[in-house]
């Protein structure tokens, strides 16, 4: 088979238990190998087949799941091809980053019906399973094409329409200067072309952005709860979910390790982790739990650092103050309701949000939920804006932000502007692919409204 | 009316233009007796417009002809009288050659090539009708209007604006063909009858004047390109430039007599109802439609050394002969102009191509073909290109031989016809480089590569031609080769090239190739330092140099055609009935029932049909597929 190799989480969307996302194709071992990497040290390529390898899925150096893969060969699989399968653990947001991993190493998402179809095609079904294929995949494109056409009407139509417009000006006023060179068509410039790139840039980025942020919301944010033992973690995650997840004990290191818990503080939905503490220890369980904290608090998306108003800071808290990197981070200055001991004007100057609560009896909780809501940025986040749904659509918009770059790189190395075009189109026919609409017609369209050309 | 039985013929092209030249001289080389049949034997050749060959993806067109074997490249190198090659500067893929012509002498050249050629005759006659009979070795039959009956197997439909021609000045307007010809009148009920969906397009020219009431003193030149290049990968002894064009302005003035006249466009009027083409508006389209443009570029082309006609390029009009009179005018240096032949507008019947397949021949007649505007296309080369094909096709029909199917990815004639054939065309098609996904790939200046061994299978390409090309070829496959062999040393003087050309020096050896990868250096720049360059020609130069230079843009359009021939390898049965295909949302089923596409490929390209219809056509192809093969086994 000479077909691209698709991939697609194939379990129901859900908080299920385990997730799976399947790759089916000529490249699917080569390219569950990039991203999956087993205890064992062996690749996928090297497996024989039908055996379960645990490992992990990595990104750009980083974990982001431990997983079980199973290698199935062609053409004993069920679309007949090549197919690895990930399972990794439920959660969407989990499911959903292992998928972009997969994607971005060279693997396209599936169409509606499409394992099925590939089935079919390389006969694992029967002749009369063919018109049952055929009903599914119409069905089930029915419904996506009723997605689009919401979002055809919607807000989010016209935010890619005013880019694609941004795009086909230019590629218009290309066409008409190369198509009409004997007509006094301005000239274009690299100033021009800059400029526009780096709008659209810029706006294609503000799409994706919004993506992640919807995402956060409707998903939940990547949380970690990190602090040295006994600052009142535990009792603040169960503050903040309603009722008793960890163990709460006063020795500490009790929770040793990562629990997670889906909150929802104000109108932000969080999935906390509970960690360990970064206690320096022998306990070699313990200190799994101390290395995982650190891993987690470079790899979330918000760090809630707590911090206990009765003590003196410790080494670990400065330790802690000091490994929070990129990511956005929470002081929460706990305990308020005992006597202070805490220099918190340290903490105050490395850290830019603070709030002063006390877990045990809730004070200081709205203060929190306000705080959180403005450093997700789901505060000033207005769902009417118009935001991609789902995979295919953020796929489509990310690769038309790196056509736009390799325009853009083009234009800066000095090649002639047929090769820049050529690269806008290609954006234009990502962007288009949305809306569903021919990129060649749409840009004659603009060229014919705007240069008077012709002789 | 009486009619008598006249000689049969393999193949009968109507129509002496650039469609019916290249049909039916394709058609004759290829072994068929061939009739090529004019309204006008002084017609024959005739280039009723613009005194030019080639320009933007027209140039592209041409090359692609040549290479395929057709004549239009040669005559126009022939007869040419100034050659430019547009677009030096944007890039490769836009490069056009354009040639200015002398258009009596292209004609008579088009026209004594007719005489000569083996197997052709060449006829007036009008053609009045075309008739399917029983006979199952000539089943056509063509009438002229003098009552001779020719029977022939294919018939090769080129007529141009000539059929159902009706001619605008103004007010005025009369049943006419261009130039002054008559029009073909009957043949257009024939065609009706026949079942063909027929429909009205026009299209203009501006007026003729005559040279000397032109003062060319304040008016700016354009020169040709020194040294000429052809056209034709066969054209040795290319002749000088011999002529210059000169450019001027429309002011507020002629826009003033214009807005004051508008009322008498037939096309604002209201009596003209064909279809105009965009890209080829009259001067009263522009200023209606742009009214904030303060002024228009003219050219001013010579017709020919043997006359003092001059073109009027970018002044075409339909309005009445004074009103053209008193705007001409207004433009600097055509104060006194002195008006030889009128503008006009020409409105014609042609059909829609939606009805062909991609060997132009009409689904639902076997042995029909249609060629030009008679196609719903503009301009000579989209003409001539189509001609060529229609007739190779013809011919490899009657010997049986597998059809001519040149694919979109690989020139622009298949773009050209593809476009045509899956889209249709809501007014007359003139061909664009922005037209192909592909331009990159389908330069100018690979035609030959592209298509001289399709020319050759085909049999249009002579051994001498054939020996020529896998020398060339030869010749650009050693040299990248060397190229990316080659390591230069980091010298200062290397360094002082690259420095003057504004890039980086380099600290360590380097390979030619990496060096003209830069966008900023030329073959021409590494000379002194590349001492072992072998004596190579300009065009094995022009071709190691875009093809290093491009290469990763070239390699991620390759990827994209890759992606497109898989899909044309599954093809489609001819006689599906896509209403009883269930899964095909309504629309689809309508359109693919219509356009019947060849391929995968082709149906996906059609408006109207999704990727999800696409996957239910696999399902269904495969299903069909199997069932056939393990039917058979039974």
């Amino acid at each position: 088979m000479s077909e691209k190799t698709i991939a697609a989480i194939s379990t129901a969307q859900g908080q299920g238990g385990i997730g799976i996302i399947r790759i089916s194709g000529e490249d699917a071992i080569k390219i569950g190998d990039r991203v999956f990497c087993a205890v064992s040290g062996k690749t996928l390529s090297e497996s024989q087949g039908y055996r379960a390898h645990y490992g992990k899925v990595v990104e750009d150096g980083e974990m982001l799941d431990e997983v079980v893969a199973v290698v199935y060969r062609a053409p004993h699989s069920y679309t007949g091809e090549d197919v690895v399968e990930l399972c990794c653990h439920g959660g969407l947001y989990i499911t959903r980053q292992i998928l972009r991993t997969v994607l971005s190493q060279g693997a396209v998402l599936a169409e509606p019906g499409e394992f099925t179809k590939r089935a079919f095609l390389n006969e694992k079904m029967d002749l009369t399973e063919a018109q049952a294929v055929m009903d599914i995949i119409s069905a089930q494109s029915r419904q996506a094409a009723r997605a689009a056409i919401s979002t055809r009407t919607g807000a989010l139509s016209r935010r890619i329409e005013s880019i694609v417009d941004e795009l086909v000006t230019l590629v218009a006023h290309f066409v008409a200067w190369a198509d009409y060179p004997e007509e006094d068509i301005p000239e274009i410039t690299d100033e021009a072309l800059t400029r526009t790139f780096s709008s659209v840039k810029e706006r294609i980025n503000e799409l994706l952005r919004d993506y992640e942020k919807g995402q956060a919301i409707i998903r939940g944010i990547d949380t970690v709860i990190a602090g040295r033992p006994n600052v009142g973690k535990s009792t603040l995650m169960n503050l903040l979910s309603g009722y008793d997840k960890s163990i709460v004990t006063e020795i500490p290191g009790t929770t040793r390790d990562v629990v997670e818990e889906t909150v929802i503080v104000g109108d932000v939905t969080l999935r906390l982790s509970d960690t360990a503490g970064l206690r320096d220890t022998d306990n070699i369980v313990e200190k799994i739990g101390v290395d995982r904290t650190r891993e987690r608090l470079s790899s979330c998306a918000l760090v809630l650092a707590v911090f206990d108003f009765s003590q003196e800071l410790t080494d670990e808290d400065i330790e802690l103050l000091g490994s929070v990197g990129d990511v956005p981070v929470i002081a929460i200055i706990n305990k308020t309701d005992l006597t202070q001991k805490l220099d918190y004007k340290y903490i105050e100057d490395k850290i830019k949000h603070v709030v002063y609560i006390s877990a045990k009896n809730g004070s200081g909780k709205d203060q929190l939920e306000e705080i959180i809501a403005t450093v997700s940025g789901t505060k000033d986040f207005d769902p009417s804006v118009g935001i991609l749904s789902g995979e295919r659509q953020r796929q489509a918009a990310s690769k038309a932000l790196s056509s736009v770059i390799d325009a853009e790189n083009a234009l800066l190395s000095g090649f002639s502007y047929d090769a820049v075009t050529v690269c806008v189109e290609d954006a234009i026919d990502h962007l288009l692919s949305l809306t569903g609409e021919n990129s060649s017609d749409v840009v004659l369209d603009e060229m014919f409204h705007t240069f008077c050309v012709g002789k | 009316m009486r009619t008598y039985q006249a000689d049969k013929f393999d193949i009968a092209v109507i129509g002496a233009g650039h469609a019916g030249i290249e049909a039916a001289l394709a058609g004759a080389r290829l072994g068929c007796s061939t009739a090529i049949f004019t309204i006008n034997m002084d017609a024959v050749g005739n280039c009723p417009c613009n005194p030019s060959i080639g320009g933007t993806a027209k140039g592209h067109l041409v090359r692609e002809i040549d290479a395929l074997g057709g004549e239009m490249g040669k005559t126009a190198d022939e007869s040419f009288l100034q050659m430019r090659m547009l677009n030096r500067g944007k890039g490769p893929a836009v490069h056009s050659l354009r040639a200015q012509i002398d258009r009596l002498k292209y004609a008579s050249i088009m026209k004594h090539k007719l005489e000569l050629q083996e197997n052709l005759q060449l006829r007036q006659a009008e053609i009045t009708s075309i008739v399917q009979t029983d006979n199952e070795e000539y089943p056509w039959e063509i009438t002229t209007r003098m009552g001779a009956v020719h029977q022939v197997k294919k018939v090769i439909i080129a007529t141009g604006t000539y059929l159902g021609g009706r001619i605008f000045v103004g007010e005025v307007s009369y049943e006419g063909g261009p130039d002054g010809t008559f029009a073909a009148t009957q043949l257009g009920e024939s065609l009706k009858n026949l079942g063909l969906p027929l429909r009205r397009f026009k299209t203009g020219t501006p007026a003729r004047v005559l040279r000397s009431s032109i003062d060319f003193s304040e008016l700016s030149e354009q020169t040709g390109d020194e040294p000429p290049e052809p056209f034709s990968f066969e054209t040795d002894n290319m002749g000088e430039n011999s002529v210059v064009c000169h450019i001027s302005w429309t002011n507020e003035n002629t826009k003033k007599v214009i807005q004051d006249n508008i009322h008498r466009s037939p096309l604002y009027g209201g009596m003209i109802e064909g279809v105009g083409p965009r890209y080829c508006p009259s001067l009263e389209d522009k200023i209606v439609r742009f009214p904030d443009k303060e002024r228009h570029q003219l050219f001013i082309e010579p017709c020919g050394l043997d006359t003092e006609e001059m073109y009027l390029q970018g002044m075409s009009s339909s309005l009445p002969e004074e009103v053209q009179l008193e705007f001409y005018h207004t433009i600097k240096g055509l104060e006194k102009a002195v008006i030889m032949r009128p503008a006009y507008a020409i409105e014609y019947d042609c059909v829609d191509p939606l009805a062909m397949t991609a060997t132009l021949e009409f689904k639902d007649f076997k042995g029909l073909y249609g060629a030009g505007q008679f196609n719903g296309s503009s301009g000579y080369e989209e003409a001539a290109a189509q001609g060529l094909v229609a007739g190779v096709n013809a011919a490899l029909s009657i010997k049986g031989e597998e059809p001519l199917i040149l694919e979109r990815s690989g020139s622009y004639i298949g773009t050209l016809i593809d476009d045509l054939i899956t889209k249709g065309t809501a007014e007359p098609y003139r061909m664009m480089t922005s037209r192909s996904e592909y331009r990159l790939v389908l330069r100018q200046d690979n035609a030959d590569k592209r298509l001289t061994p399709i020319g050759r299978k085909i049999g249009l390409v002579t051994d001498a031609r054939w020996e020529r090309f896998k020398n060339k070829q030869e010749a650009i496959k050693n040299e990248l080769h060397r190229v990316r062999k080659t390591t230069l040393s980091p010298t200062d003087e290397l360094n002082a090239i690259l420095v003057s050309r504004e890039t980086s020096p380099v600290t360590t050896g380097v390979t030619l190739g990496d060096l003209l990868r830069r966008p900023q250096i030329s073959y021409a720049d590494l000379e002194s330092v590349d001492i072992n360059r072998p004596n190579l020609s300009r065009s094995v130069m022009e071709q190691v140099e875009i093809e290093i230079k491009y290469e990763g843009y070239i390699k991620k359009q390759m990827d994209r055609v890759e992606q497109m021939q898989r899909m044309q390898k599954k093809t489609l049965p001819e006689n599906i009935d896509y209403t009883q295909i269930s899964g095909l949302r309504l629309e689809a089923q309508e359109k693919l029932q219509k356009i019947r596409p060849r391929d995968i490929s082709q149906a996906s390209r059609i408006s109207g049909v999704s990727p999800a219809d696409v996957s239910v056509l696999i399902i269904w192809l495969t299903r069909h597929n199997r069932g056939k093969t393990e039917g058979d086994a039974r």
